[in-house]
């Protein structure tokens, strides 16, 4: 599935971690491995670059590099779009201290505009570290079958053991308000039961994938969507989190914030947004 | 079925109610004459306030043993109200008054209707506290110069409060007799209130103080009517004023000011008190009622609105729920809302059948009541209360009770909430953390097996605190429910308040409420409500930090102690447990320290933070372990719940070992390690008798001994508990076997 790997380069600090997290995906999956720097080609950036890729774990087809002048955003989507790529790494920025990581407001834009599946990094390590858990959304959508299927796809290949879905229910799902004893024992029956529901929904899409040697667990949680989902994978300490793409994005959601503002304002791990 | 029995409960309780209500009627009675009169209304108000919320509320409420009326806190509002409305004239403010009354008890059934009834939540405790009692305040400085039959005391409180010396000079030097008489009941029943509750005489405490007080005066009346020779001593002017036909004259509201500026003012503040104080005192009573029951918040809003708004069109005052006449219900074994409603039929009686020896009781009979109530509010032992919590609270108090006193109360909460937030900044001397976190849900909450999750990040304070409240009253509280702070840097004193209320009500219902993640954040003092911080940078620099006080956790961690006589060292410390650097598990994770340790001579019960990853994936964790010496030398192996792969990836390439002749416990236990004879020859049948019979833990076993983990994070009280329970039983079974080889 995913046979294009393209990855946005920055000689940064984080340089070398996030070309190796990126080689060693693209190995991962069998895919070929584009970089594209967003500005000029000089000397020193290809030796340091050529450097990096010499001592780091090779690549199974050769590195393609593509140097190219403008506006970062527009010059990564159109290298996405041109090379058609299936995946696009970018690397998220650490904030002050070393307990939170934003993602930049290119990166940002990115997320939101990328024709493909995006996967950040907020722990890029020079030294392969193990992926054992990935938490993926369960949530009642069109695009959440495909998701889960990438995410199961993403989790054998990367020899993951442990796939824990989500399904994130809504506070107005319930419909029951908890005034009294009354209503309490009565939303705790109807959670139940959503709870039932949703598990059944989750299990008719896991029918169509291949789960063999995954040990998968379903949660129900309840909470606000698209945030929830991220304070779990914080709390299970998850490697990756795979999440749907947004089915819109407009003016109006940045202001009241959802879904992959949520995620993206506070990136619990790596996460992983399909398309 | 089901209702036919609730009707003869109904029914089978009705005579204990009865006579809950006929007590509590005593108390409502001075009291809703005393509250109107401090409020500048006509006495009756208070009275037709008590009727009609015992009747709406009674059959429209959603809480079981409540007591509605008047309430002490809206006195001040009121007053102010028509003061400021009839601009002198106080028959007219009155009326201007009861519109807004009215007002304000339909913003509280649309408040109710909202489900706003979380309103309370957001005002931060200690700016409540203040507010009270500079409620408190308020009402003492007003009644104490009525006690003394001063009526024509005027100014502002702080005005009154200095007025109050010359005032008992003035008194002592007054020849007016009837002043004279009138300031001496006063004080007798000032004295009647204060020593109430000290004197222990069942017959005497048959009847409440402030009914005493009632039957006194009206005695001393007939006494100067029938025996004395000479007139009833008090002046007209100092005796109740009770209309002649209590069913006609109501006056009726004017709702000619409805636009004016003060007229909003007014309806926003009484909204305001009477919507805090009956909250408080429903989660009060709550705490109180024998069959433990929940109210329902909201339904009781909307019909306090309701009463509110009929009392109003009938000439009475607010009706709010009211703590100290429900505790009296309570008390008297009052069992449900019929009780309230019998309060308000015996005031009724009451009111028909002696409304002229009613108004022969004194003003300074009632105003003493209400000066005892105002003290209550503002006692010193309450600024001590607050101070004990922390410094800060006590700022956040006083500036609280100040502003109140020297503006309105409006301005005063507005300040207090204010200064908590300021406090809350300085304290944690990270504004960015509330202001980005300010409108971020913070809370999650899954199931973890039967026992409720709840995980709470960023900061919890009165701001946000009802996203955690909308969490926790989910839960049943006859569950177990473990709220973990772990990831939240800052808790306030209103949230660790309140989570000790949820902790009081689990337990009353037999569930479990633990809160954990806290022993690391540093508190300003020794009290359980003291809002904590995280300090993890801190930390590292001055790691001894000795002086911290202990959490609840701790102090239950050493009860454990105490009970399995362990030791127990709640410091910090690197070189505690050598031994566990040795374990696989901690072949990739940095130990950074090992806290809360629990050991006797082979085990120790620790909670340990490390770090998993470097540099940037850093992250600290911090899980509660079981670690057991062993003196023998027992093969290497790691036992798991089939399926929980994260903990043995330092084992790979060793297989799953199944024991031949118990594919059970091959099936359900991933068990791994070097020598597989070995561990077979190990593995008996008690002993796996014993991991197939208990709780799974990940347990390795090295040649120092076993470490056994539950989950990977902090473990509360009660799974503490459970981990030393299985070591201690998993202990002597491995020593049996280390003795026969």
């Amino acid at each position: 599935m995913t046979k294009k790997i393209l990855i946005g380069l920055a000689f940064s600090p984080n340089l070398k971690a996030n070309l190796y997290e990126a080689i060693r995906t693209a190995n991962v999956f069998d895919a070929s491995l584009y970089a594209v720097h967003v500005g000029i080609k000089d000397a020193t950036k290809a030796d340091n670059l050529k450097a990096l890729l010499a001592n780091g774990p090779k690549l199974k087809t050769p590195l393609q590099t593509i140097w190219k002048e403008g506006n970062p955003v527009t010059v990564i989507l159109e290298t996405c779009v041109k090379i058609n790529a299936n995946l696009l790494m970018l690397g998220a920025l650490q904030k002050e201290n070393i307990y939170k990581y934003y993602v930049g407001s290119i990166a940002r834009k990115l997320t939101r505009k990328a024709p493909c599946s995006v996967l950040l990094l907020i722990k890029p390590s020079v030294e392969r570290v193990p992926c054992n858990h990935i938490v993926v959304n369960g949530l009642e959508d069109k695009k959440t079958a495909e998701t889960m299927a990438y995410a199961f796809y993403t989790a054998s290949n990367f020899g993951c053991k442990r796939v824990t879905i989500v399904e994130e229910i809504s506070q107005s799902e319930l419909e029951v308000k908890v005034n009294d004893n009354e209503t309490l024992r009565e939303a705790n029956i109807k959670k139940e039961r959503i709870e039932k529901r949703e598990n059944l929904r989750v299990e008719n899409i896991l029918k169509d994938i291949n789960t063999k040697d995954i040990i998968v667990k379903k949660q129900s949680i309840f909470g606000r969507r698209g945030y929830s989902i991220g304070h779990y994978a914080k709390v299970k300490r998850a490697d990756l989190l795979v999440m749907n793409a947004p089915t819109k994005t407009s003016a109006l959601d940045r202001l009241f914030p959802h879904d992959l503002e949520y995620i993206l304002s506070e990136l619990p791990t790596d996460v992983l947004i399909v398309k | 079925m089901a209702n036919k029995n609730n009707f003869k409960n109904f029914v089978g309780e009705l005579p204990k109610n009865i006579f809950s209500g006929f007590v509590v009627s005593l108390i409502a009675l001075p009291l809703g004459l005393g509250l109107a009169l401090a409020s500048g209304a006509p006495p009756i108000s208070g009275i037709v306030a008590a009727i009609v919320g015992g009747v709406v509320v009674a059959i429209a409420g959603g809480s079981q043993v409540t007591i509605t009326g008047p309430g002490n806190g809206l006195v001040v509002v009121i007053l102010g109200a028509i003061t400021t409305l009839g601009a002198g004239d106080m028959q007219q403010g009155f009326l201007y008054t009861l519109a807004a009354i009215i007002i304000s008890g339909i913003v509280m059934i649309i408040l109710g209707f909202l489900r706003l009834g979380a309103l309370g939540d957001f005002f931060p405790a200690s700016a409540i506290q203040g507010m009270l009692a500079a409620i408190g305040i308020g009402i003492f400085a007003k009644q104490f110069h009525v006690m003394l039959g001063n009526t024509e005391a005027e100014g502002s409180i702080i005005e009154l409060l200095l007025q109050i010396p010359s005032g008992i000079a003035d008194f002592i030097a007054t020849d007016d007799l009837g002043l004279l008489w009138a300031g001496c009941i006063g004080i007798i029943s000032l004295t009647i209130m204060i020593s109430y509750s000290k004197i222990r005489n069942k017959y005497f405490q048959l009847i409440p103080a402030p009914m005493w007080i009632v039957m006194i005066c009206i005695g001393l009346y007939y006494y100067f009517d029938m025996i004395s020779p000479s007139d009833y001593p008090i002046d007209k002017r100092l005796l109740i004023n009770l209309p002649n036909n209590v069913l006609s004259n109501f006056p009726f509201p004017d709702f000619g000011k409805v636009s004016n500026l003060d007229f909003i003012s007014a309806v926003i503040a009484i909204t305001l008190i009477a919507s805090i104080e009956s909250l408080l005192s429903i989660k009060a009573v709550d705490k109180l009622d024998p069959l433990k029951r929940r109210s329902n918040v909201n339904k009781d809003i909307r019909a306090l609105g309701l009463a509110t708004v009929i009392s109003g069109f009938l000439g009475g005052l607010n009706v709010v729920t009211v703590i100290a006449r429900s505790s009296v219900n309570v008390n008297n074994n009052g069992s449900n809302r019929s009780a309230n409603f019998f309060h308000a039929s015996f005031l009724v009686l009451f009111i028909l059948l002696f409304a002229s020896e009613l108004s022969k009781i004194p003003l300074p009979a009632l105003a003493a009541i209400l000066v005892y109530t105002g003290y209550k509010l503002a006692a010193p032992e309450n600024v001590k209360k607050v101070f004990k919590i922390g410094k800060e609270q006590l700022i956040i108090f006083l500036v609280t009770l100040l502003t109140t006193i020297a503006t309105s109360l409006i301005t005063g909460i507005i300040m207090g909430i204010i200064v908590t937030f300021v406090t809350h900044v300085i304290l944690s001397k990270d504004l960015l953390l509330f202001i980005t976190n300010l409108f971020r849900p913070n809370v999650l909450m899954f199931k973890e097996g039967e026992t409720f999750y709840v995980s709470v990040k960023n900061f919890s304070s009165f701001l946000n605190y009802t996203r955690l409240k909308g969490k926790l009253d989910q839960i049943p509280e006859s569950k177990d429910a473990i709220i973990d702070f772990t990831l939240c840097e800052f808790v306030d004193h209103s949230v660790m308040e309140n989570l000790n209320d949820y902790a009081e009500s689990f337990r009353r219902k037999g569930g479990h409420f633990e809160v954990i993640g806290l022993d690391s954040h540093n508190a300003g003092s020794e009290h359980p409500f003291a809002l904590r911080k995280n300090f993890i940078s801190q930390v590292i620099e001055n790691r001894v930090s000795t002086s911290k006080t202990l959490t609840k956790r701790q102090k239950s961690l050493h009860n454990i102690a105490e009970e399995l006589s362990w030791e127990y060292t709640p410091e910090q410390h690197i070189d505690k447990v050598t031994e566990l650097p040795s374990f696989g598990y901690f072949k990739t994770r940095k130990i950074k320290e090992v806290s809360n340790i629990l050991s006797n001579e082979n085990c120790e019960l620790f909670d340990v933070e490390f770090h998993e990853g470097e540099l940037f994936a850093k992250q600290i964790i911090k899980a509660t372990m079981l670690f057991i010496s062993l003196d023998k030398k027992i093969p290497e192996f790691t036992l798991d719940k089939e399926g929980f792969f994260e903990y043995i990836y330092h084992f790979a390439g060793f297989k799953d070992i199944d024991i031949d002749s118990h594919p059970d416990f091959s099936k359900r236990f991933y068990l791994s390690g070097k020598d597989i004879y070995e561990i077979k020859d190990f593995f008996t049948d008690e002993l796996i008798l014993f991991f197939e019979s208990n709780p799974y833990y990940h347990i390795e076993a090295n040649n120092k001994g076993l470490l056994i983990i539950g989950r990977e994070r902090l473990a509360g009280v009660k799974e503490i508990k459970a981990l030393a329970d299985y070591g201690l039983r998993l202990m002597p079974l491995i020593c049996e076997k280390l003795q026969t080889v």
